[in-house]
């Protein structure tokens, strides 16, 4: 679809995860549970997608729990980490609200970040002592983009928080990152399908052997128990084939998406006075974007409202997005970018446009010639403040 | 034209939306996020965004939701928390209309592209022979709401329609059953959106200023009862002052709340001969001699010569109301309302 910027949010499916998945809506339906022939057909099928998934994430093929998606993994992770071991919880505080409201309904901590969007270590290490269970940071933010130091934060909670299991919400990361490299140490990582060109409604908490954790759902005692419900087998089959995809792409969509995406952003830096972009360090050379991932351009623009200009980007057949919205589709203020310490003013204007593996040139073309005259139009009207 | 509709998830907005579609308009449905709160009788309930952006799909439009909730809290919420502080008695839903649905909303539309906005208010405005605009009662003499859009003035009116002030009540209602749409049935909202029926205005006010108990006092300063909340009692109020049964009815006269104090006094020593408006806004221009004027909701229009105190002055004026036949005091912070015939030629709030 020409004009879709976003991809954080989610991704079209790989076509041939589509392929993929459609014997199994049809044909291939038995239940892996059963025991006869075409049950087990399908079992084999899902313990095929499980090895897959294991190996890309660095754990066991044991090690892995298929879910419903992000949301899933994470409450699961942190909830039932809690519920087993107690103690306390401690997350970044711009982590996405599956983890954060897990974590703050525990009575949980959050850690700040520096105005970048990266996790304090000092002041996360300030949380850390012998009570933390859990310790729970993302791999990359899903607004801005920052990839977050797991490595460093790994090794501060090993020293100062023995007892804690590391969980990494890894959605946004999966896309991007080698994340076995990254999440060694990491007992609990999270992915999501749709954010890699898989389907809606299945994704992955690997479970690293000797982390317990209370399941959130009980019935079949599926996934060992530690998530019962029947296998959703055409989206587990679907995820295998993406997440494969993703990884053997990985090194060139990287280098192909960072270049569009540094001509969008250095284009609408161009076009557009008084753009911010977050996530990055300015340096003499510019803007440092070693710490984002490659898929995101994040910017705030002064003098403008996201609703309005998400709407006017629409209408020029670009569509991106904001902060996160609520269930009613109503923009809500950024709780990443209130954390960064980005003025209020100036994150109503925040603009996302994340780019992914059906990203093009003609999309970056589109945006570079449709926000520019909508920022300006929406500064012409000044908007009544409610006054 | 291209028009964006203010879709709150009830029957009269639906309706609104399906006639200026029926009418040729190239139309589209916004809902307004305003409270973020508890709520059971607002429009703004996410239940009520869903009613609102299903009838929308059913019409075939687009549906925008806009999230005005943090001006909603600033020009709302706090000022309505603030005058109940005061003692007043203030009426959030006409500053809702003064700095969101008709400031915010309007000059949003203005900015993405839109020529007209319209609601589903019970009120019809009116084009005068030299292209003025005036708000005017609706149809329907039980369900108008003119009185709720008196801030509206001409840059405002110019680009406003309200589709469904000229049909009653019932007419709203057939449409919608004509139509099929799924809001036909759905109750009329009555009460303001961040109150909810269990909590009321006690629980509300209560997380928010602290509410004190307070003496009740006849005109010679005897206490005659006690109140245990002198944020919440209104001018006119008869019920809850602690006045001991039997006898004449009492009735509050004034409320100090510094002091504590809730004055009151028999019916007749309610009637006054004046009322004084401040921060008075006009349709056009000022008008004085006698109007009609209106002090609640659903009052009676009552008779009464107007005139401008200081008309000099800058910024909202001031207008000394002298009643045709002694009136029933207003309770200070109530908005009044002066009409022309069934027209709205301006209005501004009781001292």
């Amino acid at each position: 679809m020409l004009g879709y910027l976003d991809h954080a949010a989610t991704t079209p499916m790989r076509p041939e995860a589509v392929e993929a998945m459609l014997p199994f809506l049809s044909e291939r339906f038995a239940n892996p549970s059963g025991a006869h022939r075409p049950a087990r057909e399908a079992r084999r099928a899902i313990d095929e997608a499980r090895d897959v998934m294991a190996e890309l994430l660095g754990f066991e093929p044991g090690e892995i729990v298929f879910t419903s998606g992000g949301t899933e993994s994470d409450n699961l992770a942190v909830l039932g980490v809690h519920d087993r071991r107690g103690g306390s919880v401690v997350c970044s505080a711009i982590e996405h609200h599956a983890v954060l409201d897990a974590v703050v309904s525990r009575g949980g901590r959050l850690a700040p970040v520096d105005s970048q969007g990266l996790v304090d270590l000092d002041r996360l290490a300030s949380m850390l002592d012998e009570h933390v269970t859990l310790v729970s940071v993302m791999a990359v933010n899903n607004e801005v983009g920052t990839i977050q130091p797991l490595e460093q934060v790994a090794a501060l909670v090993r020293e100062r928080a023995p007892r804690a299991l590391l969980h990494t919400d890894a959605v946004q990361g999966f896309c991007w990152l080698d994340l076995p490299a990254r999440t060694a140490a990491f007992d609990l990582v999270s992915v999501s399908a749709h954010k890699f060109g898989g389907p809606k409604g299945v994704g992955v908490l690997a479970v690293r052997a000797g982390a317990e954790l209370a399941p959130r759902q009980v019935g079949g005692g599926q996934e060992r128990g530690r998530r019962s419900g029947t296998h959703n087998v055409a989206g587990i089959v679907a995820m295998a084939v993406a997440a494969r995809l993703t990884a053997t792409r990985r090194t060139d969509e990287v280098e192909r998406v960072t270049t569009l995406r540094d001509r969008l952003v250095e284009g609408l830096l161009a076009a557009v006075p008084g753009l911010v972009e977050t996530g990055v360090r300015s340096g003499s050379a510019g803007p440092d974007r070693s710490q984002k991932v490659a898929g995101i351009c994040h910017v705030c623009v002064p003098g403008v409202e996201s609703e309005s200009l998400l709407y006017l980007l629409e209408k020029g057949e670009v569509f991106a997005s904001a902060a996160s919205s609520c269930s009613s589709g109503a923009l809500e203020p950024s709780h990443v970018l209130a954390a960064m310490g980005v003025p209020r003013s100036l994150a109503r204007g925040s603009l996302r446009l994340s780019l992914g593996w059906a990203s093009t040139d003609a999309d970056v073309d589109l945006a570079l010639e449709v926000v520019p005259p909508a920022v300006e139009r929406l500064r012409l009207f000044s908007e009544g403040d409610g006054t | 034209m291209r028009v964006l509709v203010a879709m709150s998830g009830g029957v009269d907005s639906s309706v609104a939306a399906a006639l200026l579609l029926e009418q040729g308009h190239e139309v589209t449905g916004v809902t307004m996020r305003l409270w973020g709160g508890e709520s059971d009788a607002g429009c703004c309930s996410v239940a009520d965004v869903d009613d609102a952006r299903r009838v929308a799909q059913q019409l075939g439009i687009d549906h925008l939701v806009f999230n005005f909730s943090e001006a909603f809290e600033e020009r709302v919420v706090s000022t309505y928390v603030e005058a109940h502080r005061r003692g007043l008695t203030p009426n959030p839903c006409i500053e809702c209309n003064r700095h969101l649905k008709f400031d915010r909303l309007l000059s949003r539309a203005a900015a993405l592209g839109f020529d007209l906005v319209a609601t589903g208010h019970h009120a019809r405005v009116r084009t005068l022979p030299d292209g003025r605009r005036r708000i005017c009662r609706g149809v329907d003499g039980a369900k108008d709401q003119s009185y709720v859009l008196y801030m509206l003035r001409q840059r405002q009116l110019q680009h406003l329609v309200l589709p469904v002030g000229a049909l009653t009540k019932a007419e709203v209602r057939a449409e919608a059953a004509r139509l099929g749409l799924r809001t036909a049935g759905k109750p009329d909202s009555q009460d303001v959106c961040f109150i909810t029926a269990t909590g009321g205005r006690e629980a509300f006010l209560g997380e928010r200023i602290p509410l004190r108990p307070g003496r009740v006092v006849d005109r010679t300063g005897r206490e005659v009862g006690r109140v245990e909340h002198v944020e919440l009692v209104t001018v006119g109020q008869r019920k809850g002052l602690g006045v001991a049964g039997g006898g004449v009815p009492r009735y509050a006269l004034s409320v100090d709340v510094p002091g504590a104090t809730v004055t009151v006094g028999e019916r007749h020593e309610l009637d006054v001969t004046e009322l004084d408006v401040r921060d008075v806004v006009w349709s056009d221009l000022p008008v004085e001699g006698e109007l009609l004027v209106q002090c609640s909701a659903h009052g009676t229009p009552r008779r009464a010569t107007i005139t401008l105190v200081d008309p000099g002055a800058a910024g909202p004026g001031s207008v000394r109301v002298r009643w045709v036949a002694p009136s029933r005091r207003v309770a200070p912070g109530q908005s009044v309302v002066f009409y022309d015939g069934d027209d709205v030629v301006g209005g501004g709030v009781a001292t």
